[in-house]
C-alpha cells in the first residue's frame, strides 16, 4: 500500500489550513482585515518599493570627515589648554592624522605632556584607565593622535546617532512607515514607501544641520582676511546673510545646536518674514546671556553647516533664553530648518551613495503585469500537466501546485519578506520547479510499471526513488538562492528569498501533498493499472 | 479522445537516440561557442563591463524614466539640450513605450555629488519641457556600483563552486567535473547572449544567471543520478551506452520540465513589462542551454574522464569510445 501514514495526512491538512489562513489577508479588503479577531493573522504581502512605489536611499556616514573635524577641535583644545597653563608653544597644526605642537621651552616639555595627557581628551569607554588619545614626544614636538579604538568607537557611535536623528527627522515629516536600517559598518539604508517626495526627503536627511553661534571677528577687515591675514583662532566662512559673501568669525562656539530645546517656524512680528524661533536649555541660556552681555555692540554669526545664515548686531544682552533666526527663508524652508534643529545635528556628514525612486504609478503597472504573467504561467502549466498526465495525475499535481501557491503566499506574508518585481519572477519560476518534482515522481512510476511492478509497488518505488533525485535537484536550487541572498542587493535579495521559500514549499507540496492524494486514491479506487503508464 | 489523452501515451515509451555518438563534434562546436561568448563578453576590454551593456548597477550613473504629465509627445532634442549644460557626460536619451515616455541616462562627472546633480538636472528638465512625471530615478554612486559588480562576480563564482562541491560530495569527482563543465558552459553562453544582443546587464541579469546555474545543475543531477543508477544496474554495459540509455530514459521528464518552464517564462517575457524582459529571455535561453549541456557537456565529460564502477575495472576512455552497441 502506498504509504498513507497518519502523520503525513495530519501534516498536509495542517499545512493547508496554515496556508489558507495566512494568505487570506491578501484577498480581503483592509477594513475586513482590521476587523478580524486578534488571533487571526493580519499580515499581507510586503510589497517592495518597485511594486508600491517609493524611495530607497543608501547613505554613507562620512567617517573621514568626522576624523578631520575631531582633529580640528583637538587643535583648539590644545591651544586653550596650553595658553591657560602659560606654556609657550609654536607650530600647532596637524599632519598625518596627528596634532603636533612644538614646546618652545624644553623645561616645560614634561609638564606640557602631562597636562595634555590628563586634561585633553577623555577616558576610553569600556577600558578602565585607557585614554582616547595617545600623547608622545620626539625632539621637543608633542604628537597627539586618537587611539584606534577611540576612532572606531566614535565612528560606530556616529552611525548609531545618525540613524536615530534620521528617524526623528523623518517622523517629523510624517512620512508613512519609513524603514531605516544599518548596512555594513557605516551605511544606512532608508526606505520610504508611497508618494513621498524623494528630493525633500534627501534634503532633510542629508543636511548635517550643525548650528552654532560664534562671534564675528572684526579685528581685521574682510579684505585683509581674504588676502590671507586671518588671525589665529578665527576662520573665514561663506555667508548667506545677504550683506557679504564671506565673513570672518571666531572659531570658538558660544552656543551650539545641542543646547536648543525647541525650534519652531514663525513669522517676524514687524516684517512678517518667515523666521525660526528657538529656545535654549539652561546651560545654553546662561552661556548666551553671558556672551551677549560681554559683547554688546558687536556682531555674532549664526552658522549652519559651515555657512553664515545671519549675523545680527547685539543691541542688548539677551537673557531670556530664546531668540529667532532670520535669513532668506520661505515658510517651507524655515519649517524644514526648524525640523532639523529639533531633531538635532548629524554627528558627521552623510553622502548619498545610491538612490532608487519608483513612482506609485509605475509600481502599480508592475504589479499588474506581474499578476497577468503569473496567471498565464499557472494556466499554461495547468493545461500542459492535464494534457500530459490526464485528469487524475495531472489534477493531483495541479492541486499540489495550488497548495504550494497558498503556502508560498502565506510564508511570504508571515515572514514579511519583501516581494519585489524579480521576486514575482521567482514565484513564477517556482511554479515550473514545483511541477518538476511531480514530473520526476510520475516518470519514475511509469518506469517501474514498465519494469513489471504492480501499480501499488510501482507508486511506492516511484516515490522513494524519485525523492532522492528531487532533493538533490532542489538543494542545488536552494544553494543558488542562498548565495544570491547573501551577496545580492535590494531586488535580488527579494528574488532569492522568494525562490528559497518557493523551493521549500514546492518540495513539500509536490512530495507530501501528491503522496497523500495518491494514497487516498489508491485506497478508494484500488486500481489495477496506473493511468499514466 | 481518451485514445489520445493523456498525451504521454502518444509519446514513444522508449527512445533510442544516440547522443554520445555525435558528442565529439557537438562538443567541439560548444567549446567554440563558449570561446566566442567569452571573447565578446570581455572585448573591448574596457572596465568594468567589457562587451556587456552594463546598466547603472555596475557602471554607476543615473537613469531617469520620465513622461510628460499631459501625455503629449516628449521632445528628445530639447531634453538633450537641457542636459548639455548640466555638467553631466555620456548622455543617452531614448524614447520607449509611448511617445510621451523617455528614458534618460547620464553619468555625473563629480561622482561625490551624484545625487545632488540629479536634482539639478530634474529641475532643468522641468524648466525646459514643462511639468514632468518622474516615474523612476536610479542613482548609483561609483563606490556602490563597484561593490555590486564585485559581489555579482563573487556570487557567480561561489555559485559554480558550491554546485560543483555538492555534486562532488554526492556523486564523486568525475561527476562533479562533468556538472561543473556544463555549468561553466551555460554561464558563458548566457554572458554571450547578453554581449551579443546588447541587452542591458543589471543586477537582475546576475540573478537570472544564478538561477540558470540552479536550473542547469538540477537538470544535470537528474541525468547523472540515472547514469549512476544504470552503472550499478548494468555492470557490463559500456559507459557510452549507459549514458545514452540514461539520457533516453529521462528524456520525457527533461522535455516536460523544460516545456513547462519555458511556458511559464514566456508569459513573463510577453506580459512582464520592460523590467523583466531581459530576465525572462535569459532564463528561457538558460533552460535551453542548460538542458542541452546536460546531454552534450556533462555526460560526454564523464566519457572522457572515465568512471570508476564499484569493484569493477575502471572504464578507460578508449574502451568506452571503441564500444559499439550490440
Amino acid at each position: 500500500m502506498i504509504a498513507l501514514s497518519r502523520w503525513k495526512v495530519i501534516l498536509v491538512v495542517l499545512a493547508v489550513i496554515f496556508g489558507v489562513l495566512f494568505s487570506l489577508p491578501n484577498a480581503l479588503p483592509q477594513k475586513v482585515v482590521d476587523a478580524l479577531p486578534g488571533f487571526m493573522p493580519k499580515n499581507r504581502l510586503n510589497l517592495g518599493l518597485d511594486l508600491q512605489g517609493g524611495s530607497y536611499l543608501m547613505l554613507e556616514v562620512d567617517t573621514a570627515a568626522l576624523r578631520v573635524e575631531r582633529l580640528t577641535n583637538l587643535i583648539e583644545d590644545v591651544r586653550t589648554t596650553l595658553r591657560d597653563e602659560k606654556i609657550v608653544f609654536s607650530d600647532l597644526g596637524q599632519a598625518n592624522g596627528e596634532v603636533t605642537v612644538r614646546i618652545t621651552d624644553p623645561a616645560q616639555l614634561n609638564t606640557a605632556q602631562n597636562i595634555l595627557r590628563t586634561r585633553v581628551g577623555s577616558d576610553l569607554p569600556g577600558a578602565p584607565g585607557g585614554r582616547d588619545l595617545a600623547v608622545r614626544t620626539d625632539n621637543g614636538v608633542i604628537r597627539i593622535a586618537f587611539a584606534e579604538e577611540a576612532v572606531n568607537a566614535e565612528a560606530a557611535k556616529a552611525v548609531e546617532q545618525s540613524m536615530e536623528i534620521i528617524r526623528r527627522r523623518i517622523d517629523e515629516l510624517g512620512t508613512r512607515e519609513p524603514s531605516i536600517s544599518r548596512q555594513g559598518v557605516n551605511r544606512i539604508v532608508v526606505q520610504a514607501p508611497g508618494e513621498s517626495d524623494p528630493e525633500r526627503l534627501k534634503a532633510i536627511i542629508g543636511q548635517t544641520a550643525k548650528l552654532s553661534f560664534q562671534m564675528v571677528d572684526e579685528s581685521v577687515t574682510l579684505q585683509e582676511a581674504a588676502a590671507g591675514r586671518i588671525p589665529p583662532g578665527s576662520e573665514l566662512l561663506p555667508s548667506e546673510d545677504g550683506y557679504s559673501t564671506m565673513l570672518l568669525v571666531k572659531k570658538r562656539a558660544l552656543v551650539t545646536g545641542e543646547m536648543l530645546t525647541d525650534a519652531q517656524q514663525s513669522f517676524e512680528q514687524q516684517t512678517g518674514a518667515p523666521v525660526v524661533s528657538f529656545r535654549f536649555n539652561g546651560q545654553g541660556a546662561r552661556r548666551f546671556a553671558d556672551a551677549t552681555s560681554q559683547n554688546v555692540g558687536k556682531r555674532f554669526a549664526i552658522i549652519l553647516d559651515g555657512k553664515v545664515i545671519s549675523a545680527p548686531n547685539i543691541n542688548e544682552p539677551i537673557t531670556g533664553g530664546s531668540g529667532q533666526i532670520s535669513g532668506s527663508f520661505t515658510p517651507e524652508s524655515a519649517n524644514d530648518l526648524a525640523v532639523l534643529l529639533r531633531a538635532g545635528a548629524l554627528p558627521a556628514p552623510l553622502n548619498v551613495e545610491e538612490q532608487r525612486t519608483v513612482g506609485a504609478e509605475l509600481g502599480a503597472d508592475a504589479i499588474k503585469s506581474g499578476q497577468i504573467s503569473a496567471y498565464i504561467a499557472f494556466g499554461s502549466v495547468l493545461i500542459f500537466m492535464l494534457l500530459a498526465y490526464g485528469l487524475l495525475f495531472g489534477g493531483i499535481s495541479i492541486i499540489a501546485l495550488v497548495v504550494n501557491g497558498f503556502l508560498l503566499v502565506a510564508a511570504m506574508s508571515m515572514t514579511q519578506a519583501t516581494l519585489t518585481l524579480p521576486g514575482i519572477a521567482g514565484l513564477i519560476l517556482t511554479l515550473a520547479v514545483a511541477v518538476d518534482a511531480n514530473v520526476l515522481i510520475y516518470e519514475r512510476m511509469r518506469d517501474e510499471v514498465r519494469a513489471g511492478r504492480s501499480p501499488v509497488s510501482a507508486a511506492d518505488a516511484g516515490f522513494s526513488r524519485a525523492i532522492v533525485t528531487v532533493f538533490d535537484a532542489n538543494i542545488t536550487h536552494l544553494g543558488a538562492a542562498m548565495i544570491m541572498f547573501s551577496l545580492g542587493a535590494g531586488p535580488v535579495k527579494g528574488f532569492a528569498w522568494t525562490l528559497a521559500i518557493g523551493v521549500i514549499t514546492s518540495v513539500f507540496s509536490a512530495v507530501l501533498v501528491t503522496q497523500v492524494l495518491l494514497g487516498i486514491w489508491f485506497r478508494v479506487a484500488r486500481p489495477k493499472s496506473l493511468p499514466i503508464a | 479522445m481518451s485514445k489520445f489523452w493523456p498525451l504521454i501515451k502518444l509519446l514513444p515509451v522508449k527512445t533510442n537516440f544516440r547522443f554520445v555518438k555525435y558528442s565529439p563534434i557537438i562538443g567541439g562546436i560548444s567549446a567554440l561557442a563558449c570561446a566566442a561568448s567569452l571573447f565578446f563578453t570581455i572585448w573591448p576590454a574596457t572596465p568594468p563591463c567589457g562587451g556587456l551593456n552594463c546598466g547603472v548597477d555596475f557602471r554607476g550613473g543615473t537613469v531617469l524614466e520620465l513622461s510628460t504629465v499631459d501625455g503629449r509627445p516628449a521632445d528628445l532634442g530639447k531634453i538633450r539640450q537641457a542636459l548639455a549644460g548640466q555638467g553631466v557626460g555620456d548622455i543617452q536619451v531614448q524614447a520607449f513605450g509611448k511617445a510621451s515616455d523617455v528614458l534618460v541616462r547620464f553619468e555625473v562627472k563629480d561622482a561625490a555629488h551624484a545625487t545632488r546633480a540629479v536634482d539639478g538636472v530634474k529641475a532643468e528638465l522641468v524648466k525646459a519641457l514643462g511639468p514632468l512625471n518622474f516615474k523612476k530615478t536610479e542613482v548609483v554612486g561609483p563606490k556602490v556600483s563597484g561593490e555590486l559588480f564585485r559581489n555579482g562576480v563573487l556570487a557567480l563564482l561561489l555559485g559554480i563552486g558550491m554546485m560543483m562541491t555538492y555534486i562532488w560530495f554526492r556523486f564523486g569527482l568525475t561527476f562533479g567535473i562533468g556538472a561543473a563543465s556544463a555549468l561553466v558552459h551555460d554561464v558563458l553562453l548566457t554572458f554571450g547572449l547578453f554581449a551579443f544582443t546588447q541587452m542591458e546587464f543589471t543586477l537582475t541579469a546576475v540573478a537570472s544567471i544564478l538561477t540558470i546555474i540552479g536550473y542547469s545543475v538540477n537538470d544535470t543531477v537528474v541525468i547523472l543520478d540515472r547514469i549512476r543508477e544504470n552503472l550499478r544496474k548494468y555492470k557490463k554495459m559500456p559507459l557510452g551506452d549507459v549514458i545514452d540509455l540514461s539520457i533516453n530514459e529521462t528524456l520525457s521528464r527533461t522535455a516536460i520540465t523544460g516545456v513547462t518552464g519555458i511556458m511559464a517564462l514566456t508569459g513573463l517575457a510577453v506580459f512582464g513589462g520592460d523590467a523583466l524582459l531581459g530576465f525572462s529571455i535569459s532564463m528561457i535561453f538558460g533552460i535551453v542551454v542548460g538542458t542541452y549541456s546536460s546531454f552534450y557537456i556533462a555526460a560526454p565529460v564523464l566519457l572522457m574522464l572515465g568512471v570508476k564502477r564499484g569493484e569493477e575495472d575502471e572504464v578507460r576512455p578508449a574502451a568506452a569510445g571503441a564500444a559499439q552497441r550490440p
